[in-house]
């Protein structure tokens, strides 16, 4: 088990004073960004992530990483004990949670929700552990026909595989692959879409545009609610844990189910709020009692929030081994390690072995020191929201000026995160979804890159995109998915031709 | 379980009405964003028209690849116009209320001042004057106590960032004075 030996030596590299201070200041931070109304995993993220620019890239994923677990635990705070879901992929744990905290069973709810959180990170941990490194040495044999081939089928995926308005998906990642193509080409050295401006040179940042798209339009968005909220904080107290725990067999169906839904949507760009949905339902399509769902029943808490942290954790995988990110946060964490001077894809494993172990046992770690912590401090957190919004929302703002500014020290990329803001907040009332715009921005130029390379190792062939049978493969299947939801149509035309015929 | 309970309750008292008036629609909207991305298409397009969007003899120029991209924009964007103008149920629904609108604005346009004070006075005087102008103003709280937050969070910031994490913010003529 070459895989297990890598892992002792990840956590040998944690195991310092440094790196666990670090993980705890990052797990209570994400906690605390969970919480808060009008901030979220991505968000937390992306403004955080200047703080790491000076640190070494090992710690400073540590603190990243662990600032996402703690948005994930967070997130089942507010939905349980308030009924507001922090994150949209809480949504399904409101369901049950909210009814058991007002049967005054909250701290069983908590409990439930934070251990399910936990075993399903676990599972797509594992996951990681064993199946990237061989994903990634697979992909070594990848040349850049390959590689543009798997962009385009996280593309077309997206397309076909998305619930939003096709042309609306469409939208948003050309305007994402073309906001990444602005400033320096860097085949050629030809300036491209700059318009004459200076500060355009540098091209549009990544993180900037994040900052702006998820930071200062959430909370625009926020403002517009009814910010009124009540509930009780409950503590967890030790037998109430236990009991919880000691009734955890039973539910070890719904617990694998979800775990796989998780693991396997992660993957795929469908998404941490995809699957606690699909968690949710199928838990309570397959119950026998069907009516109790609800009404305040911990398999509900049980399915989506484990559910849901699979997907966020696993999401994390193709991002290690083949540079692509699986979801929005771990777009964000790609863009950090490319600041930090690495670069994500297989190569990672062989060069930065330190790294990514290190990453990876983080993850273990992570996930127990953050069961602890929230397990212990759920009332201090919870009572964060009695802090008025009108004392978040300007903190909030200044801090994402300040992680926009930090990351090429521009003016300029300040007044481009507002503008940002602003897009953001109108593209989500209309419907125009942030996600691929964010994947598209992130991988626009190393998309680019690679159809360029490819082209010019062809001559201009496009028939280099089924030279051999893999890239022929990858191609194809993803030329499916872009005209799925046509071919699903057809398919069920043909159906229902044939099905009258034979009756 | 009771004991170790405590209520958590908080109003806000300057929730937008239920009731109030629309100010546009979902579907105005919808067409007004397809027409500017329609615009970003053609400009963009045009300008990698320019820079080269055909094959030389060492594959694809520059414009090449950002240029079939600007087609598709357009036409997404087309698409997406001629579905709003379509579509007569989407376009009935609220996009934002007169209530809704005037508590965005309320945050959206002391941000956009935060920025103009960052360009000029530098980012911890703008932020110290958002923070406690905000508190102050939007949120009714307590002068001391906004001025306080504010001054805490702001000094907070300067020690992370300026001397901590050495990621030096831009300064104005407040931190010039004490020699920063």
């Amino acid at each position: 088990m070459e895989a297990f030996g890598l892992l002792l030596h990840g956590f040998a590299v944690l195991l310092t004073w440094k790196t666990l201070l670090l993980m705890m200041v990052g797990l209570v931070l994400g906690i605390f960004v969970g919480v808060l109304p009008g901030l979220g995993g991505p968000n937390g993220v992306a403004i955080l992530l200047p703080l790491t620019f000076t640190m070494d890239p090992t710690s400073a994923i540590v603190m990243l990483s662990c600032i996402y677990w703690g948005a994930l635990f967070g997130g089942a705070i507010t939905s349980i004990l308030f009924n507001i879901p922090g994150e949209a992929w809480s949504v399904a744990t409101t369901f049950d949670g909210y009814p058991m905290a007002q049967q005054g069973r909250a701290a069983e709810a908590l409990t439930a929700a934070f251990t399910s959180s936990f075993i399903g990170s676990l599972v797509a941990v594992l996951l990681i552990t064993f199946l990237a490194p061989m994903i990634s040495s697979f992909a070594l044999r990848f040349g850049p026909p390959e590689f543009f081939a798997v962009y385009l089928l996280t593309f077309c995926s997206f397309v076909g595989l998305g619930r939003e308005a096709k042309h609306k998906t469409v939208i948003s990642m050309s305007l994402g692959l073309l906001l990444a193509g602005v400033g320096m080409d860097t085949v050629s050295g030809q300036l491209r879409m700059t318009f004459g401006s200076a500060e355009l040179l540098r091209g549009i940042n990544f993180l900037v545009a994040v900052i702006g798209l998820f930071g200062i339009s959430e909370i625009l968005l926020t403002m517009e609610e009814r910010l009124a909220l009540r509930g009780h904080a409950a503590g967890i107290s030790l037998r109430v844990v236990l009991s919880v725990w000691k009734d955890l067999p039973k539910y070890w169906v719904t617990l694998l189910r979800s775990s796989v839904i998780g693991c396997w949507l992660g993957i795929t760009p469908g998404g941490a709020i995809a699957a606690s949905f699909m968690g949710y339902n199928l838990a309570k399509r397959f119950s026998k009692d069907q009516e109790s769902f609800g009404k305040g029943r911990i398999e509900g808490v049980f399915a989506p929030e484990t559910a849901a942290h699979a997907s966020g954790t696993s999401a994390l995988l193709p991002m290690l081994a083949l540079g692509i990110p699986g979801s929005g946060t771990a777009a964000i964490l790609l863009g950090g390690l490319m600041v930090w001077g690495l670069n994500p894809g297989p190569l990672l494993f062989i060069e930065h072995k330190d790294f990514v172990w290190g990453l990876i046992a983080s993850m273990y770690l992570g996930n127990v020191v953050g069961l602890v912590l929230v397990l212990t401090t759920v009332p201090i957190f919870a009572s964060i929201l009695r802090v008025p919004f009108a004392a978040v929302a300007p903190m909030i703002v200044v801090s994402c000026a300040i992680g926009a500014y930090a990351i090429q020290n521009a003016m300029f990329d300040i007044w481009l995160m507002l503008g940002f803001g602003v897009v953001g907040y109108v593209f989500k009332k209309i419907g125009i979804p942030l996600a691929p715009f964010t994947l598209a921005l992130v991988l626009g130029s190393r998309a680019e890159d690679a159809f360029r390379l490819s082209m010019i190792g062809s001559g201009g062939d496009m028939k280099v995109f089924w030279s051999n049978g893999l890239v022929g493969t990858i191609t194809t299947l993803a030329i499916v998915l872009l005209f799925w939801p046509v071919i699903d149509r057809a398919f069920a035309g043909v159906a229902r031709l044939v099905r009258p015929a034979k009756a | 379980m009771s004991n170790t309970e405590l209520e958590i309750v908080v109003d806000d008292p300057t929730a937008p009405e239920e009731n109030s008036p629309a100010v546009v629609s979902t579907g105005t909207v919808d067409i007004i964003v397809s027409l500017l991305l329609l615009a970003l298409a053609l400009v963009l397009g045009w300008d990698n028209w320019r820079t080269g969007a055909s094959w030389d003899s060492t594959g694809p120029q520059p414009g090449y690849f950002p240029f079939y991209l600007s087609v598709i924009l357009g036409a997404a964007s087309l698409y997406g116009l001629g579905a709003a103008f379509m579509s007569r149920r989407e376009a009935g629904e609220t996009f934002v209320t007169r209530a809704q609108f005037r508590r965005v604005l309320a945050v959206f346009v002391p941000t956009f001042l935060f920025c103009l004070a960052t360009q000029y006075l530098g980012l911890y005087v703008a932020s110290f004057l958002l923070i406690a102008g905000f508190m102050r103003l939007v949120g009714k709280i307590a002068l001391w106590k906004s001025l306080l937050t504010a001054f805490v969070f702001t000094a907070a910031m300067f020690v992370t960032f300026d001397i901590a994490f050495d990621v030096i913010m831009p300064k104005g003529p407040l931190e010039a004075a004490f020699g920063y």
